[in-house]
């Protein structure tokens, strides 16, 4: 049992602040994982020949953008501020990074969500214009697909590359966390929309997906330092707990009840929960920790107290 | 310091980074105390203990400066043998008169070689009439002109004679022990040995301590003697007149040196002459000899120069040799005109109108209630401010229009709020508090209607006199016949520009009529009326015809005096009387404290410093006999303003309160005085009246229970005095946004008070409000045995402003110092309660209860004259035949 | 961006960022020893800077009211109320404020029957109030530089770090990325038309291309801060850390100036009487790009594994 750490602070103030989201941005790194695993996931289905799970992937991708961009733009208050961000490409941040990705795989999936959509018209409806779309839809699903899992890592670095304690200190793992995530909860809603018979690859996806998430989320939680005390407090011990009970029942459930629509659906439901609850609680972590010094000053002592500062070697 | 003059205190940042150690003696830790080698926290208002102990300290264990103390000092001077001091009279020096509360200073006289007449003689007007003179704040007076004591005092420089100051000095201090200052000051005996050893170590041939003060201690009951005691231990340890030395009185307001010396007070007119007194001074010649004083040492023999200069200012042509220069047009003093009576006086309706002009004594005067009370009371006020304060509010907003006390549709005063245009809008000088007067240029223009004080001023008086012009009647002689000319800024040439400020300061350094050329310096003043100038000790600043104070040279440029930027009175000297800084023979005491020495070859005084002495006089010459004024300053005179040349460490005039500084309690106090019956100074102003109540005296019954606390009150480096320029600005109003209370943690327990949370102070005046600060920077002290806990509030808030709060003045009542009439806003004694203040009529209800609980209800509260009556009797008896004219008791 | 030491290790930021002929790189020693706690900085940065209101409101700790340093309060004063002795480590400092994190630290109210009056004044601890005027550090290797999306912070040619208010999208990045908790996002007051956008000192960019002094340093009656060239401050403050050494004052320290430090050494370096985090600053505070290569390894990792993993899904078998 490790002591209760002992710490100076400036009347218990925050060193480092917190990032100035709101939950927009917990929610984002769902929809965006959602999309992200829904793409890989449509291009499989397509080339596999699986439509059902196809077009629910598809529209799961679609839904998945759309909404992050809507609580994207949100948080950042209008439009012209998300398109501010590609005036530069930054490799230094994640998050021009992360906008350059998402702008390059976001019209793929889109354009192969759209050829779905279009796929669903009645045929007279179909004009060659949009026939050509039809077309479009295999090789752009594929672009979508290759792009995607950029999309569902790089959230992880995005909250990494920060002073903010409980992040930083997961840059190991969280990638790895947020994949599986992604996998799980799209994996998920392949479960809830395909027929029995096509959702197979879903149905291991997420729970490859749960199985990799929850074993990263072991590891981190070993790797954190003192920070991970903010994954089991409050809110975001909350979610976590949440998060380990659903994804795990979902996992469980997927397998159990293979020949069950309806159990698969709500393990799907479950694996979708559980991996909502896995962002609410990691993004919540993160703030926690950046508001109370401790975990910004108990490392670095520690690391100081051991002669271990943070220096360039020559 | 650090909180009040924080740029100034960079210099002591800059002597603390080559070495010098800071000594910083506050009841409570501030910022000056964190950068501090040592914080000494003594008990409010019980400095004189403190110094007494180290004067003691410093005689009893021959430590003083010998030579210098021979040579500069009255040390040597013999005492009448009718003096007697306090420990013989309880408290008492000799020759009081418990009627009039006043002293005849006679047996504090030095001896005379010759008789008695001669005494009386050089006494001048000083002896009788102490009552006026306490009425008059002669002190004021005093503080320029100097003594008024006779040339050549019989001496015994080696200092053995019984009745030789020196003797005198170190009898009076010899109860001062350090035992005895811990038990008054509650300072530690270690604490107080360490001061006594940094100081005079740090003191003598080689090192010298600067002493400074500010309001902590002038805002007393004896706050002239806090500063007297200051100045005998620096004379005593030869820090006078030298380089590192001296007693720096750090000053208010930007110019508040210059509006003494060119005074907005009632009793002083510019460079410290007096007021002409309606009865003693009926001719000029009556009034400059009050201040020549005939038989003296010193350059206040010239005062007939001065004076005339300045009439001729005021009047011009008007004034001629045959009309006395327009005497008979000044204005006459005929008694207390002070602001505190001036309000009283509203109160009971004998003031009809009133100009405040940058003053909010709604908030910033002492006993808050009465200074509202009274505004509310005239049939017109004018305000002049940069802001709508309080001072111009009260009659809808202040906390007696929620007492019912004021009722807004009722209140007869009509307030007119001009606004008025700040530092940076109008061009001028500040005088600062080294005398030195820095020329400021207009920034921007001012905003609005606003304009400046000498807009306002020229033009009222350009339209009253043409108001009157073609009058006949003798009484507006004085108005038409002024000299009311200055040439206005104005391209369109209308009648309502901005007169040119460089002009008056012309006019105030003074010219020679017929040529126009300016004055180099006040020995060109003449008396035949061909020179004039607006005041005499500012003679220089326009030497050349050019504006001196516009000086602006780097002190890089130049040595380390920088005597070339700005222009500092007099003659530009920076360090006054630095004479002292060159021993007996003019050498300099040492080659590190080099400052002002004479230079055998040049046959002439020489240094660093424009010399505080004339220029060619030797220090070998000695006056010849019969000889007065300057004649009469030897070559080892430095001191050369005072009537005998030489630093006074015993004052036999001037001083109501007594020749030396003696240690009583603050007029509220929880202690009794421990060294004598008489409790607190016997000669100090009071208005006794029941609006005014003071709280009770220790040793009346139950007053330890009612009033238990002492209370200070300061400023915060945040805010500026009474707040207008600081609350109604944003970037100031926000770092202290709420008015508090600081008590110290055991002062928290014991009442129950949380950090943070809300508490009142209550006295028998008012009771005020403020969230609790509870900070280790407050430490309760052993006094006398007891456990003393000291309350600490900023004076900052009134109701307006972007951050509004209650005002710590209201718990004052009106004491004062009676030489110059300062008010005792320092110390108090109060209870504090936690939680908010009643409001409303309930208030008032509250406090009363609290009165009548301490027996102060209605009656004005505790005793003043305690000694006993013995001691009163003998007291009286050492008058000796010197007949007493009864004043009349002027204190109701 | 093109040295190996880009991310971390000693630089000269502003050539690093492209700079040619860029003048020598520009900062702040400030020497906390002589602070006296009087504001003018903050107040002068406000007057000069134009930045709005931070709060009216008394937080009961010591006399500092600003709180911290954020859009609206580019300098901050901090106040220490400290019994000396109490200076090391592990030790709470003075009175607490309504932080959330009450039960994790103790907030070290005056601890009230604690200390009886009738202890002797000698044998009470002497008592210490710390000041000390804390800015942006201007880092070698900023943080909020470096996640900037937009390029509205940029290295300034004098090796600072500006915002240029009109390219901020207010994304909150770099406030998130900051070890120091320096630049925040403007909240208020409502109407201000930089609410929103993120905040911080510019080291008076504009007074310096003047080839004035900082505001704040302007003002700074005590000359507790210090401004000039950062390698000459840096030396400055090593002959003042050994001054006080030698006059027994053993708990001054320097913070900063250290190229080889977490962040490269920064621009704006302290002289402090305790240890960094009794002032609020962290003890060893890391650019967290110091680790975005491996970062973005990892990441490379999971969206490698995410993707096979995907195509293994669809491998096992065809309906
Ligand atoms: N920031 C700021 N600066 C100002 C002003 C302002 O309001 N704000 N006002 C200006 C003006 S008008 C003036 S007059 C000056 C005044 O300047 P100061 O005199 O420095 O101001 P105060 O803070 O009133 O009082 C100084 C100290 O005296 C202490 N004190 C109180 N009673 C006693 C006592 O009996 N003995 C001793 N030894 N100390 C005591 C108080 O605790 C306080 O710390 O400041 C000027 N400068
Ligand atoms: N309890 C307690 N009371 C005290 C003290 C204390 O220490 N304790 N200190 C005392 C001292 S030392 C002082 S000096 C007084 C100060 O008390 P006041 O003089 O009553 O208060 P200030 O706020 O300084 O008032 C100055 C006013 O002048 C205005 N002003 C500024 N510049 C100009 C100008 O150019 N022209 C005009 N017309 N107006 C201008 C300002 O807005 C302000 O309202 O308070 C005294 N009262
Ligand atoms: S306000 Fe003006 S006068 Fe007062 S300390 Fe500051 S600079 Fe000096
Ligand atoms: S201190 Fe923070 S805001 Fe300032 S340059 Fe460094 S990272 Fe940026
Ligand atoms: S808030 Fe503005 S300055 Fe900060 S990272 Fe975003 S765009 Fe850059
Ligand atoms: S350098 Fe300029 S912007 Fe930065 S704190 Fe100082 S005054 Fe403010
Ligand atoms: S740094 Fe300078 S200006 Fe700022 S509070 Fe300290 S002494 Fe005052
Ligand atoms: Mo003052």
């Amino acid at each position: 049992m490790v002591p209760d750490a002992e710490f100076t602070s400036y009347y218990g103030r925050p060193i480092v602040k917190a990032a100035p989201w709101e939950h927009d941005i917990a929610y984002y790194l769902f929809t965006g994982g959602v999309a992200a695993g829904s793409s890989l996931l449509a291009a499989g289905a397509d080339l596999t020949g699986r439509p059902g799970l196809r077009r629910v992937a598809r529209l799961g991708s679609l839904g998945g953008l759309l909404s992050s961009i809507v609580f994207l733009v949100h948080d950042l208050g209008k439009p012209s501020r998300f398109l501010n961000m590609l005036r530069v490409a930054k490799l230094t941040s994640p998050m021009s990074v992360g906008t350059w990705i998402l702008s390059i795989h976001g019209p793929f999936a889109a354009l192969a969500s759209m050829s779905e959509l279009v796929g669903m018209l009645p045929a007279r409806w179909q004009p060659a214009p949009v026939r050509l779309l039809l077309a479009l839809g295999r090789p752009a699903g594929l672009a979508g697909a290759l792009t995607a899992p950029p999309v569902a890592a790089y959230t992880a670095v995005l909250l990494a590359d920060t002073a903010t304690p409980a992040w930083h200190d997961a840059y190991e793992e969280l990638p790895f966390v947020f994949c599986g995530s992604a996998a799980a909860a799209s994996g998920g809603l392949g479960l809830i929309g395909a027929p029995l018979a096509e959702s197979g690859p879903a149905r291991a996806f997420a729970v490859g997906g749960a199985l990799v998430e929850l074993a990263a989320e072991r590891r981190m939680e070993r790797s954190m330092g003192i920070s991970v005390e903010t994954l089991h407090d409050g809110d975001a011990g909350r979610w976590m707990r949440m998060s380990l009970g659903l994804t795990a029942a979902g996992a469980v459930g997927a397998v159990v009840g293979r020949r069950s629509r309806v159990l698969s659906a709500l393990s799907g439901a479950a694996l979708m929960a559980g991996s909502f609850s896995t962002r609410m609680g990691v993004f919540e972590a993160g703030l926690a920790s950046a508001k109370d010094p401790k975990y910004t000053v108990v490392p670095q002592r520690e690391r100081l107290a051991r002669g271990e500062p943070v220096r360039h070697e020559h | 310091m650090a909180e009040a003059h924080p740029v100034g205190f960079q210099w002591v940042m800059e002597a603390k980074k080559r070495g010098a150690r800071i000594i910083h003696v506050d009841p409570r830790f501030t910022r000056t105390s964190a950068v501090a080698h040592q914080h000494v926290p003594i008990r409010v208002g019980s400095d004189i203990a403190f110094l007494g102990g180290i004067i003691n300290h410093v005689l009893q264990n021959e430590l003083d400066f010998r030579e210098y103390v021979v040579s500069y000092t009255n040390a040597a001077n013999i005492v009448s043998d009718k003096f007697q001091d306090v420990d013989d009279l309880d408290g008492l020096f000799s020759g009081f008169d418990a009627e009039s509360r006043t002293y005849d200073p006679t047996s504090w006289q030095f001896a005379q070689e010759d008789d008695d007449e001669d005494l009386g003689r050089a006494q001048a007007d000083d002896a009788g009439d102490t009552a006026e003179q306490r009425n008059t704040a002669s002190g004021m007076q005093h503080e320029a002109h100097g003594m008024q004591v006779g040339a050549k005092p019989p001496r015994d420089e080696t200092l053995q004679h019984p009745m030789c100051v020196f003797q005198v000095l170190k009898r009076h201090y010899a109860r001062y022990t350090p035992e005895v200052v811990e038990q008054i000051c509650g300072v530690s005996q270690e604490d107080f040995l360490a001061v006594c050893q940094a100081w005079t170590e740090n003191s003598g041939r080689e090192r010298t301590t600067a002493l400074v003060y500010s309001v902590g201690w002038t805002q007393h009951s004896v706050g002239v003697q806090y500063i007297r005691a200051g100045a005998i231990l620096q004379l005593l340890l030869g820090n006078m007149g030298r380089p590192g030395g001296g007693i720096m009185a750090l000053r208010g307001h930007a110019s508040i040196q210059g509006s003494t010396d060119i005074p907005t007070l009632y009793n002083i007119l510019p460079g410290y002459l007096p007021m002409p007194n309606a009865e003693k001074h009926q001719t000029l010649t009556d009034w400059i000899d009050s201040v020549r004083n005939p038989g003296s040492k010193g350059f206040w023999a010239n005062a007939g120069a001065y004076g005339i200069n300045l009439l001729k200012a005021y009047w011009g042509d008007a004034a001629t040799a045959e009309n006395d220069y327009c005497f008979d047009y000044m204005p006459r003093i005929t008694g207390d005109h002070g602001t505190y009576r001036t309000v009283l006086d509203m109160i009971d309706g004998k003031v009809k109108g009133y100009f405040l002009l940058g003053q909010n004594p709604a908030v910033g005067s002492a006993h808050g209630r009465a200074q509202r009370l009274g505004m509310a009371n005239l049939d017109w006020l004018v305000v002049r401010d940069l802001f709508e304060i309080e001072s111009a509010t009260f009659w809808k907003d202040s906390p007696e229009v929620a007492t019912g006390e004021i009722v807004p549709e009722e209140c007869r005063t009509e307030v007119f709020l001009f606004p008025a245009a700040s530092h940076v809008e109008k061009e001028g000088t500040f005088t600062q508090t080294q005398r030195m007067l820095q020329w400021r240029e207009k920034a921007v223009e001012p905003p609005g209607d606003a304009r400046s004080e000498l807009w306002f001023f020229y033009h009222l008086g350009r339209m009253v006199r043409e108001r009157l012009a073609g009058s006949t009647d003798e009484r507006d002689r004085p108005l038409l016949d002024l000299a009311w000319d200055y040439p206005l800024h104005d391209e369109h040439g209308s009648e309502w520009g901005e007169p040119s400020a460089e002009d008056v300061l012309k006019e105030i350094n003074g010219y020679e009529i017929a040529t126009g050329r300016p004055l180099s310096g006040f020995g060109e003043m003449k008396d035949d009326g061909s020179t004039l100038g607006g005041c005499w000790i500012y003679a220089g600043v326009y030497a050349d015809g050019v504006n001196q104070a516009a000086r602006r040279k780097s002190r890089h440029d130049q040595s380390y005096v920088a005597p070339e930027w700005g222009w500092a009175w007099p003659m530009n000297r920076r360090l006054l009387y630095n004479r002292a800084s060159a021993d007996p023979e003019g050498r300099p005491w040492s080659e590190r404290k080099a400052y002002v020495w004479w230079d055998e070859e040049a046959g002439e005084w020489t240094g660093k410093d424009v010399p505080d002495f004339e220029k060619k006089k030797a220090p070998s010459y000695r006056a010849p006999e019969g000889s007065d004024g300057v004649a009469a300053i030897e070559g080892i005179d430095p001191f050369i303003m005072q009537g005998d040349g030489k630093g006074a460490l015993y004052a036999p005039q001037g001083l109501i309160d007594g020749p030396m500084p003696t240690h009583y309690e603050p007029v509220e106090s929880p202690f009794r005085n421990l060294l004598h019956g008489q409790q607190g100074n016997p000669t100090r102003k009071e208005y006794r009246r029941a609006d005014n109540p003071m709280n009770p005296d220790p040793r009346e019954p139950g007053a330890a229970e009612v009033f238990p606390y002492v209370f200070t009150t300061s400023r915060l480096t945040e805010h500026h005095t009474a707040g207008a320029m600081s609350r109604y600005v944003e970037h100031l109003a926000e770092l202290q946004p709420e008015m508090f209370v600081e008590v110290s943690p055991q002062l928290a327990e014991e009442r129950g008070l949380e950090h943070m949370g809300w508490c009142h102070v209550v006295t028998a005046r008012s009771a005020v409000e403020g969230r609790v600060m509870v900070t280790e920077r407050l430490r309760p002290l052993r006094v006398e045995g007891r456990t003393v806990h000291q309350v600490w509030m900023p004076y900052h808030w009134g109701q307006g402003g972007l951050v509004s709060g209650d005002s710590t003045n209201d718990l004052f009542g009106i004491s004062l110092d009676p030489n110059v009439l300062i008010q005792e806003s320092k110390v108090g004694t109060c209870d504090v309660r936690p939680g908010r203040r009643p409001t409303g009529p309930a208030l008032r209800e509250y406090v009363e209860g609290y009165a009548r609980r301490a027996g102060v209800l209605g009656d004005g509260g505790n005793a003043v004259v305690t000694a006993s009556a013995e001691a009163q009797q003998e007291s009286a008896a050492a008058q000796q035949g010197e007949q007493h004219s009864p004043q009349q008791q002027e204190d109701q | 961006m093109t040295g190996p030491h880009s991310l971390f290790g000693p630089l000269d930021p502003a050539p690093d960022a492209g700079y040619v002929d860029a003048p020598s790189r520009k900062g702040f020693f400030t020497d906390t020893s002589v602070c006296i706690g009087c504001k003018a900085c903050e107040v002068a940065c406000k007057e000069w800077n134009d930045v709005p209101e931070n709060l009216y409101e008394m937080l009961g700790t010591s006399y500092d009211n600003s709180h911290s340093l954020n859009a609206n309060q580019w300098r901050h004063v901090a106040f220490i109320e400290q019994p000396a002795g109490r200076s090391s480590v592990g030790l709470p400092p003075s009175i607490g404020d309504a932080a959330p994190s009450r039960d994790s630290v103790d907030l070290g109210m005056p601890t009230l029957g604690a200390a009886p009056t009738d202890v002797p004044d000698d044998a009470k601890p002497d008592f210490r109030w710390l000041m000390s005027s804390d800015v942006c550090k201007h880092c070698t290797h900023a943080a909020c530089l470096d996640v900037c999306p937009t390029g509205s912070l940029f290295r300034s040619e004098f090796g600072t770090v500006v915002v240029q208010d009109d390219i901020c999208n207010g994304c909150g990045y770099c406030v998130a990325a900051c070890p120091y908790g320096v630049i925040d996002r403007r909240r208020g007051p409502e109407g201000d038309p930089k609410v929103g956008i993120a905040q911080k000192c510019t080291l008076c960019y504009d007074r310096l291309t003047d080839n004035q002094r900082p505001a704040c340093a302007q003002a700074c009656p005590t000359e507790s801060i210090q401004y000039g060239d950062v390698d000459e401050l840096r030396e400055r403050a090593s002959a003042r850390v050994a001054t006080l050494h030698e006059q027994g004052v053993m708990d001054a320290r320097l913070y900063g100036n250290d190229p080889d430090d977490g962040v490269g050494g920064t621009g704006a370096m302290f002289l402090l009487l305790d240890e960094p985090e009794v002032y609020g600053l962290p003890p060893d505070p890391v650019v967290t790009t110091k680790d975005l290569p491996q970062m973005a390894r990892r990441a490379g990792m999971a969206a490698a594994a995410m993707l096979a993993g995907a195509a293994v899904s669809f491998l096992r078998r065809t309906p």
